[in-house]
Formats: structure tokens, sequence, C-alpha cells
């Protein structure tokens, strides 16, 4: 057995690519020293900035050697079928042997695969794996062929055991492969060989460079933790920018930093949000104050001044920032103070929301008019509602959201409460994009929930009006993540909404029949994720009144619950079989049967029975239906299930008697009607 | 060892010339067609096409007209200055000859702490896009580093290597000026010490009144149609000059027509003439025409092609 180690040494490896290309690399030699018959006991990958490593363990010496036999052709054969097995098998014909069974003679051709080492299939897996390296976004350098994230400058490839080590000899476009490697950039840029992998993460260390990337990350988090806590101060968690700085230093060193107190009362959004997007730093809260104080930031080296220089610069460039922020917002504050959001509005009227559907301006006014509109449905005062989406959208005006993109909603919040506007508005403001996503949390306040759906619709129903549709992976406009949105505000709200009618009273012109079968397509994956089946979804939605999300997910609720149980199965069973019966009767008599059936007309006992069955629970079901009682409506349709189930057991539908066989039907027809007006349940797959 | 820290604005971009000099690059003048950046200079759009080796170093006056400030702000100006180096093929040590030119610069590289952040660059206008870095001194972005990989929508084959430094920015940090307006740009000790502000406050006032408010744009949208017009017809003249007998592809004047078009492009847009929509077909136009001019370049002797 021995042990595989390999490091490609390159410029630096953008962070965020860091982690899938040391899984990749996991990957990609595993499976190609498997495929060429190696095996191998365990592998780990890691990263840094400027390296990928890859360490096997227990890799075997040799793929093993591997003897087949191949039946060819008859001795009698044409000369062209044997000139044909002669070249495929690769065997001289005078190394064939020839055999005899019943029919007569035949050629076999032996195939001897010899054990490869493990030096030539390794050198040949990694290079294959470097020239078709799957980076994100991959570039040519000097006068290269080859193409790898950065400049890639070195490969180090070495096979140890207990006794040697020797370096596996690859060649990818000029670059040799070697036993050595660098240390950090600036602390140890000397090269140096390693023999093993323990060798190799020793010498790293000692050169500056911690290996992995886990290790790093701990570092960071454990000695910011330290620093904020040794200041009376507590780090504000960010685990995608913890993962990222881990990604930009080989040599972690936490530093602590004073935000200039002229800035401490900017909303700590707006402080973590320029501190993190330009800056990568960490957010420090004071927790007597409650206020984002001081900041962390990850330098890549020791100094002899204890990082004192590389603080103070940083320091700098954060107070130049921060001056724009601060300029930015107490510009927008002036703004809202002086004259509310109307001057923000007006701005907006000249920006485009897309150039097939206006600008901003136009868009808000639509927005305004329909949450006005259904704000009935949310329990929100409509004025109210009509004021909100008035204003949710102002921010976009502000330097601050020009700025930065991603506090839009959060600064509406700020400046409406600024401009003193009512405090369902200010709430709206911050609310009114959600739901983004399946785990953003949904608002429940009536006029946030009617601006939100508002501000969905509005969107949905104008890109159908222009044929802006999703297609494939394309959703440039994130229109599922719309009507999710609008679904998840429906289901989570209990709200009742004609969809088809507020479709109707937003943009005019979309394809409404079309908008609302996309949203029974979100609405079935929504509900998949919940653990209801899809063809109990289609019989809900297949019935009438389909664009009311809330009755048809009652709806499929109670008919999954129901068909779990084991009268629902029977019943769908009995109401499958009445409905074959019928169908092939309909189609061969070429009438429907649909003219009620008469009791005095049952011969048999079972057949009396499930008259009187009828009799009461249809009643009874009917009034469960109209009153939006599903779970009630099942409970009834259960007790059809032992007469029903009686009936096919005794009777023959299909009799001699054309007229009783004509009000069995016509009674089959009733089971039906009363199944069906529960749900489509000729949707329902399975036995 | 002690650094040797520069006085003034113009020591440094004195020391970046000799450094690059040293490194075999051929100091080359500014361009004299108003630009937005160095890389729009034919030095590095045409010469880092075709196969031939290049090695050139210059200072280019660039000018961003939306960003005036009437000469107010810290560190925004509508003119400014980019130091910029082009090599082609990039060399295998290009990361390490940068270092070294920030070192020269008199930056103590045993206290900084220099980071190269992802960052890739691209020019819609130039059609041209690069993978790399921005690099980081202590937090602060102060150079664009960048392997070419596409120039006037043609792959770049050999890739050159080209290195961006904001020459204010970075001389502000080096010298420990908080306003650009103050930094000296000579020796201060000398008997007419003249600072940044002595030389182009005046100018940048001027220039911000007349980009935001004063500059003609019906006459800017005419001259913008002209160099299209131009660039167009320049590179629709036959190779063969009917004069002389030679071959002679105009790729330079056709190009020079090009970044005008895109200077008046931007001087459209600071005064706030261009919609968002007709931004991007704006930007189509001029691309439309590095294209072109990069089709021709790569069929002169210049741009490697064997006559």
């Amino acid at each position: 057995m021995s042990d595989l180690l390999i490091e490609l040494f390159s410029e630096e490896i953008p962070a965020r690519m860091q982690a899938r290309a040391s899984a990749d690399l996991k990957k990609l030699m595993t499976d190609g020293l498997v495929d060429a018959g190696l095996t191998y006991s365990d592998a780990v990958a890691f990263a840094t900035p400027r390296r990928l490593a890859l360490n096997i363990n227990g890799l075997t010496k040799f793929s093993p050697r591997i003897s087949e036999e191949r039946k060819g052709p008859r001795l009698d054969a044409p000369e062209k079928a044997i000139e044909g097995f002669v070249r495929s098998m690769g065997v001289p014909k005078a190394d064939l042997e020839i055999r005899e069974d019943k029919k007569g003679k035949f050629y076999v051709a032996k195939i001897e695969t010899t054990g490869r080492s493990a030096v030539v299939i390794v050198a040949e897996v990694l290079e294959r794996v470097i020239q078709s390296f799957p980076w994100p976004k991959s570039m040519r350098w000097g006068s290269s062929s080859l193409k790898w994230v950065r400049p890639l400058h070195s490969i180090l490839c070495i096979l140890s055991d207990d006794v040697e080590s020797s370096i596996v000899p690859v060649q990818v476009d000029g670059i040799h492969s070697g036993d050595t490697t660098f240390g950090h950039r600036f602390l140890a840029p000397a090269e140096f060989s390693v023999i093993g992998f323990e060798d190799y993460v020793a010498k790293l260390k000692k050169a500056f460079v911690i290996l992995d990337p886990t290790e790093r990350v701990d570092i960071i988090r454990q000695e910011s933790e330290n620093r904020a806590f040794a200041n009376g101060c507590e780090l504000i968690e960010d685990n995608g920018l913890l993962a990222e700085v881990a990604g930009l230093v080989e040599w972690p060193v936490v530093l602590l930093g004073t935000i200039h107190e002229s800035f401490w009362d900017l909303p700590a959004e707006v402080l973590k949000t320029s501190m993190k997007e330009h800056q990568k730093f960490f957010s420090v809260r004071n927790p007597k104050t409650g206020r984002i104080e001081k900041f962390i930031t990850v330098a890549n080296r020791e100094t002899k001044d204890n990082g004192a220089t590389i603080l103070a610069g940083n320091q700098k460039v954060l107070f130049a920032r921060l001056s724009d922020a601060k300029f930015f917002w107490e510009n927008d504050l002036r703004t809202v103070r002086a004259d509310g959001m109307t001057l923000w509005r007006q701005k907006l009227a000249d920006v485009t929301f897309h150039n097939k559907l206006g600008s901003e301006g136009e868009r808000i006014v639509r927005i305004s008019t329909l949450s006005k509109e259904l704000a009935v449905f949310t329990g929100a005062k409509p004025d109210l509602a009509e004021q909100a989406a008035q204003t949710v959208k102002t921010d976009l005006a502000s330097e601050m959201v020009y700025e930065f993109p991603d506090l839009q909603g959060l600064m509406g919040r700020y400046y409406s409460e600024s401009a003193g506007l009512a405090p369902e508005i200010v709430t709206a403001c911050e609310e009114h994009y959600a739901p983004l996503g399946p785990s953003d949390s949904v608002p429940s306040a009536p006029v946030s929930v009617a601006v939100a759906l508002a501000e969905k619709l509005d969107k949905l129903t104008s890109f159908w009006a222009i044929d802006e549709r999703p297609t494939g992976s394309k959703d440039p406009f994130a229109l599922r993540r719309a009507a999710l949105g609008v679904i998840r505000l429906i289901l989570e709200n209990n709200l009742r909404i004609p969809l088809l009618v507020a479709f109707g009273k937003a943009y005019p012109g979309a394809d409404k029949y079309n908008l609302l079968s996309f949203f029974h397509d979100r609405l079935k994956i929504h509900l998949r994720d919940k653990n209801i089946r899809h063809d109990v979804i289609d019989a809900a939605i297949s019935k009438a009144g389909s664009d009311d999300l809330m009755l048809v997910t009652k709806l499929a609720r109670a008919l999954g619950v129901f068909l779990e149980t084991d009268d629902g199965e029977n019943l769908l069973q009995g109401f499958k079989r009445a409905n074959n019966i019928l169908s092939q009767a309909e189609e061969q008599d070429g009438v429907e049967y649909s003219f009620g059936s008469d009791e005095k007309l049952a011969q048999m006992d079972e057949e009396i029975t499930l008259f009187a069955a009828l009799k009461i629970e249809i009643p009874v079901i009917k009034f469960a239906l109209e009153s939006d009682n599903f779970q009630a409506a099942m409970e009834h349709l259960a007790k059809l299930r032992a007469p029903v189930d009686a009936f096919f057991e005794a009777v023959q539908v299909n009799t001699d008697n054309a007229v009783v066989r004509r009000n069995r039907l016509n009674l089959l027809s009733e089971i039906r009607a009363i199944c069906l007006s529960v749900a489509d349940l000729s949707r329902i797959e399975g036995s | 060892m002690t650094v040797d820290v520069p006085k003034s604005f113009q020591e440094i971009i004195l020391r970046l010339q000799s450094y690059w000099s040293e490194k075999g690059c051929a100091i080359v003048q500014p361009y004299d067609i108003e630009v937005g950046a160095g890389t729009f200079h034919p030095a590095t759009t045409l010469r880092s096409l075709g196969s031939k080796p290049w090695a050139a170093a210059y200072v280019q006056p660039s000018r961003r007209p939306t960003d005036g400030r009437y000469g107010e702000n810290p560190n925004r100006l509508q003119h400014y200055y980019q130091y910029q180096v082009i090599i082609k093929p990039s060399p295998p040590d290009l990361q390490e000859l940068y270092l070294g030119s920030l070192e020269a610069i008199g930056m103590d590289m045993a206290l900084h702490d220099i980071r190269f952040v992802e960052d890739d660059w691209e020019s819609p206008t130039l059609g041209a896009w690069g993978l790399g870095w921005e690099v980081w001194c202590d937090g602060m972005e102060v150079s664009q580093f960048t392997y070419f990989q596409q120039v006037g929508g043609r792959d770049c084959h050999p890739v050159s290597g080209e290195l961006t430094y904001g020459l204010e920015r970075l001389a502000m940090y080096i010298l420990g000026v908080d306003h650009v307006m103050k930094m000296p740009f000579n020796d201060p000790q000398k008997p007419i010490a003249l600072t940044y502000g002595d030389l182009f406050l005046q100018a940048e006032e001027e220039y911000a009144r007349w980009n935001f408010d004063v500059a003609n744009t019906k006459m800017l949208l005419k001259h913008f149609e002209d160099s299209e017009a131009e660039c167009k017809a320049i590179l629709e003249k036959a190779a063969k000059d009917p004069k002389t007998g030679k071959t002679i592809i105009m790729a330079h004047p056709a190009y020079d027509q090009c970044i005008k078009a895109s200077h008046l492009f931007n001087l459209l847009d600071a005064r706030g003439v261009i919609s968002v929509t007709e931004r991007q077909a704006y930007i189509g136009r001029v691309r439309a025409l590095a294209k072109q001019c990069a089709d021709a370049f790569v069929q002169t002797n210049a741009g490697g092609a064997a006559l």
C-alpha cells in the first residue's frame, strides 16, 4: 500500500470556488483511480487561496492482472469475419487458440491485461483531471493552452510508503511534477520538499500556511470571539462571510478595530452591509448600547508591529466608506423629512421597470390600485393598503439603496418612519418583498399581505401579458419565486382569494387560465414538499373553483388523509368500479345514465341498503361541501363504503332485465356523482 | 531595512516609470485622445491582439465625466491618472513583478497586508474581458490585475497580463494624505511647492460644470454619429492604397474614431440624456466599432499577420 499526495499550486483561487474545487479534485481522482483498477482506504482534500491538495491513503501499488477468453468465429467462417475478430481483439492470428465443440472448430482469443503500477495510473488520471477540471470559470495565461482558474505554477505528486517516497512524473502543458511546494507568499516564500502528507502539513504550518480550511475557520471564529469578548463586546456571526474570509488567507490573523463614533448612529444594517460587502469585516456589537461599534478584520499575516499598520489602513478605508454611507443616509433623511416620499415617487417615473412594461412609477400606480382591491380579502383598510403600496418602492430612488441594493425595503422602513407615516405602512415597506424563498418568513399584517400580494400579482400578470414566462431553467424575472410567494401568502394567512378575479384586476392582457395553471404547478411542488401526493392535488384542482388555492389545498389535505384510511381506499375502488361499468355501458348504449334511480325498482337487499344509505348521506355530504367542511364530507363519504362494497359483492348490474339494469346504472351514476362532487377521484392513481 | 518613502505624487510616477523600464517595458507616452481608462490606449487594446510579444508601461490621463465632484470629494475626480502595464505573453512571475513595483514606490512589504481578491474584469464597450483580481493593500483596492482573455471580441493568443494602478488613490495612501487636492504634486521642500489641487482644482470645477450642465448635447450626439460613420468608412476602404500601391489597413485611425465615440457617449451620459434602455444600445454601437478595429488590426503587420 502507498499513500498519494497531490498539490496543485496556483495564483490566488477565488474564495467562493475553493470548497467545490477540492471536492471535485477528490472525486475525479478517486473515481479515476478506481476505474483503472486501484483501490484505496480513504481520501481527504483541502484548499487554500493558492493550492488544492489531496491525500489518499492505502492505495494499492498495482491494478490486478486480468485474463479473459473471448470466443471467436468458426474456422470455416468467411475470412473477413476472422480478420475482424483478430483486429478487434488486438491478438495476432497465429496466437489464437483453436477449440472444438459439437458443431466444429472455432477460434479463441486469450487476452491478458497485465496489472499496471500505481505510478503510471496516477500520472495518467491526474493529467486527465487537470486538463479537464470543472472550474466554473477558467482562463489561459502566457502562451499556455491549459485552462485553469488562475495560472497554475506547480504540481506536487508523490507516492510514499514506510520505506521511501517518490515523485510521480506528471507533465501538463510544460509543468513537471515534483516533490516541492512553497510557503506563505510573504512570510515564507521559499521552496521546500516533502516526503508525505504529515510532513507536508507540518512544513506548511512552519511556513505560515494552514492547509485545512475548517481549521482556518475555527481559528478565525475563536479568535474573533475572544477579541470581541476581551473588549466587552460580542461578535455578530456570519457563516457565509466566515467561509469566504477563510478562503482569502493562508495564515489568518484576527484584528479588532473601532468604528469612528460619528458612524455609530447609522442603522445597524447599513454598517453591517457596508463593512461586509466592501471590506469583508465582521460586525462587533456593544451589548450595553446595542450598537455596532467595532469590527473584526482578518489579515493574512503577522507583522513586526502586530498589525498596527494593517489595522490603521483598514480603519482609514472604512472611514471613507462609512463617510459615503453617512452622506447618503443624511441626504436621504433630509429629503424625506422635507417632502416625505413624494419626490422619490416622482423620480421613479423616470426609472424603467422593463422596456415593455413601463416605468417603476407606472408599476407603483398599478400595485396601489390592486392593493386596494385585495385589501378586502386580507382584512386591511383599503385606503391604507393603497397608501402603503404608493410608498413601499420609493426607497429605490434613495441614495442608500442605489449604493446598497440589498437594503431595499429595509431603508424604506427607516425612511417612511422618519417621514411620519402610519406604522402599518412602515412595516409594509420592509415586508412587502417577502417571502423571498421557500424558507423566508411570510408577513401576516393585513396591509403588508395586501401589498405583498399585489406586488407579485402585478409582476406575474404583466410578464404573462408580454409573454415572458419562465422556460426550463430560465426564469430571469424570478416569476416562479413570485408565484410561490403568492401561494405561501394565501395559505399561511388562510386567505380566500379568487385568483382569476384578482388577475383580471391586475395587469391587462395576461392569459389568465395559463397563469392559473402555472400557479397549480407551483402549488403541486409546494404541497409535494408537504407530503401531499400530486394526484391528490390534481383531484382537488380539477374541481370547480380551483382558482381558490386555499380551498384546493384544504380539499387536497382532507382527501389525502381520507385516502390513507381503509374506508377511503375501498371507496375509491368502489368509485372506480362504478365508473368503469358506467362508462362501458354509456359508450355501448350511447346514453348518459343520469336520470335518477327509482328505489321501488330495487330487488335485492344490498341494493335497498345502498339506496337507503345514499338517501341519508348525499344531503349531508352536499351540506358539508357547501360549508367547505371537507373533513365532514369525507367522513360521510366513508359511510358509503360498506353498502357500496356489499352492493358490488352481491348485485350484478348488467342483468337481462333492461329496466332493472337501467335503474342500477342510474344508481351507479349517483354514486359517481356524489364522489365527484367531493373531488375528481378519477385522477387518483394506483390500485 | 528602512523604506525610502517618496515625497510627492510625481515621484511615485517616476519610480513606477523607472521600475517598469528596468523590467524591460517600453515606456510609452499617454495617448492624445480623451479616454475613460488606460486600457483604451492602443498600446493596450490593439497590442494585446495578435501573436507578437509586447511590453509597455505608461501613465494615461483618464476622464470619467460622471465622476466629477467639483474638486470637493476627497478622491473622486472626473480627470485622473492611471498607470498601466501590459505584457504579452504574461510572464510567469507577473505577481512578483507587481509586488516589486509596490516596494519600489515606498511600500514596506513587511508591514502591509497585500491580498489578491477575485475580480473579473469586463469592458462591454471594448468587447473585452479577463480574469484576475483587485489587489488589496490593508483593505484598500490599489490595483486591478487582469489576464486578458478576449479583446474586441477576439480570443487573446497569447494572453496579455494587464496591471492598472489608480495613481491618486495609491499615492494618497503612500503619502498619507486625506484629500487628493492636498497631495503634494512635486517635492514639498522646493521653493515652488505645488499640490495636486494647485494643478487641477480649477479645471475640476470647470469640467464638472461643463460635463453636467453645459455641454451641447445635440452637438455631442452629432459628433458621436460622425465618429461612428468615419470609423466604419475608414475600415471599408480597400486594403491596397491606390497612391503608393502598398497594402495599408487603417486600423489605428479607425480605432481613434472608436475611442472618440466612446468618450462622447460618456459625455452624453453625464448630461443625463441617455435613458437606461438606450444605454445598452449605445454601448453596443461602440463595441461593434471596437470589434471591427480589432479585426482590422490583426490583419496588419503589427497585429501579427504574415504579410
